[in-house]
């Protein structure tokens, strides 16, 4: 039997002894019997680390891992750098709590504030938090972010990630505010539209760029839509793409989020990934979550603590912006140590590849009869139609150790790249739809 | 305990001053004692309607928000944005840091003189 | 020193490759502008900052973690072994179901080990973590009254010693929050409660043992109350470390729990998250689940609940926290589960009865995993507060209980000792908390300028919070 208890049978019996106390029964004793377990739980035995880990092992090897990956729709496979590893892996980071004791936390608060220092300079943003579970979350919070007592309603792009419009359901269901979908068109948030349906109960208006087809709207023409109605702008984002797209600073957004899953972490069947919110200094007090700031010891020394906590549910109660306590801490300093490693250079060299891979192979299918549906520009994520099923073409590449693009329907796909796909492997994807 | 003559005191320990039809409302000198350091303040917007007893704004501690109730029923006509910035000026000088400027009374709950007050202090300490 | 400061222009790391195709750039209306200010520094350097941070953080593997409410229990290494296999960390969320069966398998399984653990029918991972959880059983809360076309029931009742996010996920399901006071025992106040029910009662919030680590006994009566009046019981399973294998939350009249994974079973908090929170119900509420169910008959697939409250966030949830939970349960099993549960109630009333002489309990009666301790009378006598007692406790290698929770004790101290620290650590433990004891008494002052040997010593929050500074600068 398996167990982490140090002490023997006979140390516990020892320790009741000196409390006063005869058997671990007497501990248990003031609990009713009517609602005690009789007999034991219908668990299996216990078991040594060596029999747990041939059992899980045989259970991940039931799984099928792709040697190359050209899907992404909300998570992306990038190179990870080794190092990224070695320091999440720290047992001083890995094992600790919260930061609450600040004097024995510098180097986790040091790491969240260096952090919010990148994802501030990332989006162009003044104010980041230190996290939340992930984008579309991120975006539910944003999105609550810009309640105010006269503005309820909050549009969303038709071109966002399905799964966001998901999880804003459900958050809207909770807190009541009114949820508008804003319609497509040509693979883009439909502009006219959006005009139409914004109005002055409009809290905000969220769009992902670059969008769910992968094409960039225009998030400076839809930003001047959504302040001449006193409304909040927030845009979903790809941190991968600001090495080399405008921020969302630039295009005017008040609340920059996204999912912070392609910087580091690995794809994990969906989680543990993270959400990033920034936002500009104005709505700084309105951030859900954690954030960490800078100040001085008694010594003058510098030091960082949890700070502006008062806006948080342990001292607001029911009066908290968010109820987020425990957030994704660990993939915060993972994407530190990524954003660190790869560097200014690497960052741009990393988002420069994947737009110019996924260029290169949409026009590589197109030359053997695959249309490409993009007419925006695009990122690394692009659709194509064809006659072939897409069920087809998946079966045709899985056969060669390929998970083909995600099927939006029987016939289109949406394709990705990233650094990780060489032309080789391209080219050979491109070999194996030739014959389908 | 600070006090100053000539205000008007709540029992939830809010001073009122009456200038003309309006008041200013801020926090007692004994209120910002118990509360400790400041760090900011929640404030209404101009124009929103406060009731007697009902909390209008909040103030925020590190460790602690509490609430601040209006001991007049009116319409905020203005706010003062610099305790915003600084809500120290709370802690240093608590009769001139003002919260809200209240205009169109309609009611007004039973107030206290200095005097009165600072006996009611005493008493709610034991 | 900030590793941006550390940077300098034209360092770096040699990550990829030359690129092999034709270079394509953004159109100018959409390339960035603005500068970019990402390190710039050789792997070593970079490897060096981190190890010198981690100096500076202070993890279970550190030294004792009592901080309670936490269930700060030693993290097994295979846990973590096990989640990085590449059969679990490479797969993409969206892959064909046949591809990822394995994963299913992990899904399915931990489903069927925690309903038996917790006495629940379902249970959907998708939430991230406690708060997470909650919000989702709040929300089927609220579907389960709405299907029945029951819109006046838009309160949740919370006991006043509940966990903050009680309150605030309870707002966030749209709900106004009744508070209920507690009775001297530290239990929930009976009378009190009936009145507080009523036909606008959409359900009641807590937590067994309670926030004081106190069972409460009457907690048949409790649930059949709420019940009578057509509410639900919500059961907050931050504490489930006190009672698994002994009690189980559905057999006290729960109809909705969430758990942390993170704390009773044994996955690292990573200095902060991630966690995972799964939600469980009964039968009845099962239809309103978020996400989907992992079903079997020939191959393991996803079936979405017929009335699902929809999804609470992208794919199944914090996976890999899950892999872990997992491995953990399977090397308990049966008979280490409520082992454990009985070890760590048994060193917290070892360490509290060892401390009762000195220290003032809160409620002096057997306590569950975690005890509190009020040091209102300490501080009255020598000036010490229970925050000077905890910065004491940083120059010993300890880390300090939760400090001034619950809300409803004075300078309270909340201590979680967990079943993974042996004898010599509570007794060298409580040897500490003595002479901490004698130093507020003799040298109050050093304890008011505690902790003189970390990093820093104490710092400005006062400072911190009225003038903040949460990145750094470039232009400055």
């Amino acid at each position: 039997m398996g167990g982490y208890v140090p002490s023997t049978d006979q140390e516990q019996l020892q320790m009741l002894h000196e409390i006063g106390l005869k058997s671990m029964d007497d501990l248990f004793a003031h609990i009713p019997e009517e609602v005690k377990i009789q007999g034991s739980l219908e668990l299996p035995a216990g078991l040594s680390e060596l029999e747990v880990r041939r059992k899980v092992q045989g259970i991940a090897r039931k799984n099928k891992v792709f040697s190359s990956i050209f899907r992404g729709a909300g998570a992306y496979r990038h190179f990870i750098p080794a190092i990224v590893k070695s320091v999440t892996g720290k047992e001083n980071f890995l094992t600790s709590y919260t930061p609450y004791q600040a004097e024995i936390s510098q180097g986790v608060l040091q790491s969240i504030y260096e952090y919010q220092t990148m994802i501030c300079d990332l989006t162009g943003m003044d104010v980041s938090n230190a996290s939340v579970y992930d984008g579309s979350t991120a975006a539910a919070e944003g999105i609550a972010m810009c309640q105010e007592r006269k503005r309820k309603k909050a549009l969303v792009s038709a071109c966002a990630n399905p799964s966001t419009l998901e999880v804003v359901k459900t958050y809207c269901f909770g807190n009541q505010m009114e949820l508008v979908v804003i319609p497509e068109k040509d693979g883009t948030t439909d502009m006219e539209r959006l005009k139409e349906q914004i109005d002055a109960s409009t809290a905000c208006v969220y769009i992902q760029h670059p969008n769910y087809y992968g094409n960039l709207e225009d998030a400076a023409g839809i930003g001047e839509i959504v302040h001449e109605a006193g409304a909040k702008f927030i845009m979903s984002v790809n941190p991968i793409s600001l090495a080399i797209v405008k921020t969302p600073r630039e295009y005017g957004a008040d609340i920059a989020v996204g999912d912070g899953q392609p910087l580091g972490l690995p794809l994990s069947f969906g989680g543990p990934y993270l959400g990033f919110m920034s936002c500009v200094s104005e709505m700084m007090r309105k951030l859900p979550g954690r954030i960490v700031g800078q100040t001085k010891d008694k010594n003058g020394k510098t030091g960082y603590v949890l700070t502006l906590q008062a806006r948080e549910q342990h001292i607001r109660r029911e009066k908290a912006s968010s109820n987020i306590c425990t957030n994704q801490a660990l993939c915060a300093l993972a994407i530190g140590t990524y954003l660190a490693s790869m560097g200014n250079e690497g960052l741009k060299n990393a988002a420069v590849q994947c737009t110019s891979k996924a260029h290169y192979m949409a026009a590589e299918l197109e030359k053997i009869g695959y249309s490409v549906e993009n007419k925006a520009e695009f990122f690394h994520e692009f659709v194509t139609s064809s006659d072939v099923p897409a069920e087809k073409i998946m079966n045709a590449l899985a056969a060669k150790d390929v998970l083909g693009g995600y099927p939006l329907d029987g016939h289109r796909v949406l394709w990705c790249c990233t650094e990780m796909n060489s032309k080789e492997e391209i080219d050979e994807v491109i070999r194996i739809l030739k014959e389908v | 305990m600070k006090l100053e003559k000539g205000l008007l005191y709540s029992k939830s320990h809010e001073w009122v001053k009456e200038e003309g039809d309006e008041v200013l409302i801020g926090l007692t000198d004994y209120a910002q004692s118990e509360l400790g350091d400041l760090v900011f303040v929640n404030l209404p917007e101009e124009g929103d309607e406060l009731s007697v007893g009902e909390s209008f704004a909040d103030v925020e501690s590190v460790k602690a928000v509490s609430d601040i109730y209006a001991p007049v029923a009116g319409i905020v006509s203005q706010v003062n944005e610099e305790i915003l910035d600084a809500p120290e000026m709370i802690n240093e000088s608590p009769y001139e840091a003002w919260l809200v400027k209240v205009t169109e009374i309609s009611e007004k709950e039973a107030l206290m003189s200095a005097e009165e007050y600072e006996a009611f202090v005493e008493s709610e300490k034991e | 020193m900030l590793i941006f400061e550390k940077s300098r222009p034209g360092r770096g790391c040699t990550e990829l490759p030359p690129i092999d195709v034709p270079v394509i750039m953004p159109d100018e209306k959409n390339k960035r502008t603005l500068p970019m200010h990402m390190p710039e520094m050789s792997e070593g350097d970079l490897s060096r900052h981190y190890t010198e941070l981690a100096k500076k953080s202070h993890g279970v593997n550190d030294g004792f973690y009592p901080l309670g409410s936490c269930t700060m229990k030693y993290n097994p290494k295979i846990n973590d072994e096990m989640a990085s296999l590449p059969g679990f960390a490479e797969i993409h969320p969206m892959q064909p179901s046949n591809t990822v069966q394995g994963c299913m398998e992990v899904m399915h399984l931990i489903e069927k080990y925690l309903c038996e653990i917790t006495g629940m029918n379902h249970m959907s991972m998708q939430p991230a973590a406690g708060s997470h959880g909650e919000f989702a059983g709040l929300l089927l809360i609220k579907a389960y009254h709405e299907s029945r076309g029951d819109y006046k029931r838009t309160k949740i009742i919370v006991p006043d010693s509940a966990h903050g996010t009680n309150p605030a996920s309870a707002a966030m399901a749209g709900y106004s929050v009744v508070s209920v006071p507690s009775s001297e025992d530290g239990c929930v106040d009976i009378e009190k409660l009936r009145a507080a029910v009523g036909r606008d009662t959409a359900g009641l919030m807590l937590t067994n043992p309670n926030t004081l680590g106190l069972f409460d006994k009457n907690i048949l009566e409790i649930t059949d109350i709420i019940h009578e009046c057509g509410g639900l019981c919500y059961y907050d399973g931050a504490n489930l470390n006190a009672v698994m294998g002994i009690v189980r939350p559905g057999d006290m009249g729960f109809d909705v729990i969430h758990l942390n994974l993170h704390k009773t079973f044994s996955t690292p908090h990573g200095g902060g998250g991630p966690g995972s929170g799964p939600v469980g119900c009964k039968e009845h509420l099962a239809q309103f689940l978020p996400s989907v169910f992992v079903k079997r008959e020939e191959e393991f697939f996803f079936e979405k609940p017929s009335h699902s409250i929809g999804e609470l966030k992208d794919f199944y949830g914090n996976f890999l926290v899950v892999v872990r939970a997992l491995t953990y349960i399977l090397t308990l099993g049966n008979e280490g589960i409520p082992k454990a549960a009985r070890s760590a109630v048994l060193n917290a009333n070892y360490m509290m009865n060892r401390l009762g002489d000195l220290y003032t309990m809160a409620y002096d009666t057997t306590c569950m995993h975690e005890f509190v301790m009020s040091l209102s009378e300490l501080k009255k006598n020598t000036g010490v507060s229970a925050l000077d007692i905890a910065k004491g406790l940083l120059d010993n290698g300890i880390h300090p209980p939760t400090m001034y929770f619950p809300m409803i004790v004075g300078e309270a101290l909340m201590v979680e000792p967990t079943e993974t620290e042996s004898k010599e650590t509570l007794d060298h433990a409580i040897e500490v908390f003595r002479q901490l004891y004698k130093t507020a008494e003799t040298d109050p002052e050093r304890l008011h300028q505690a902790p003189a040997h970390t990093s820093v010593t104490r710092l400005d929050e006062v400072e911190a919070a009225r003038h903040p500074v949460l990145r750094y600068n470039w232009e400055l």
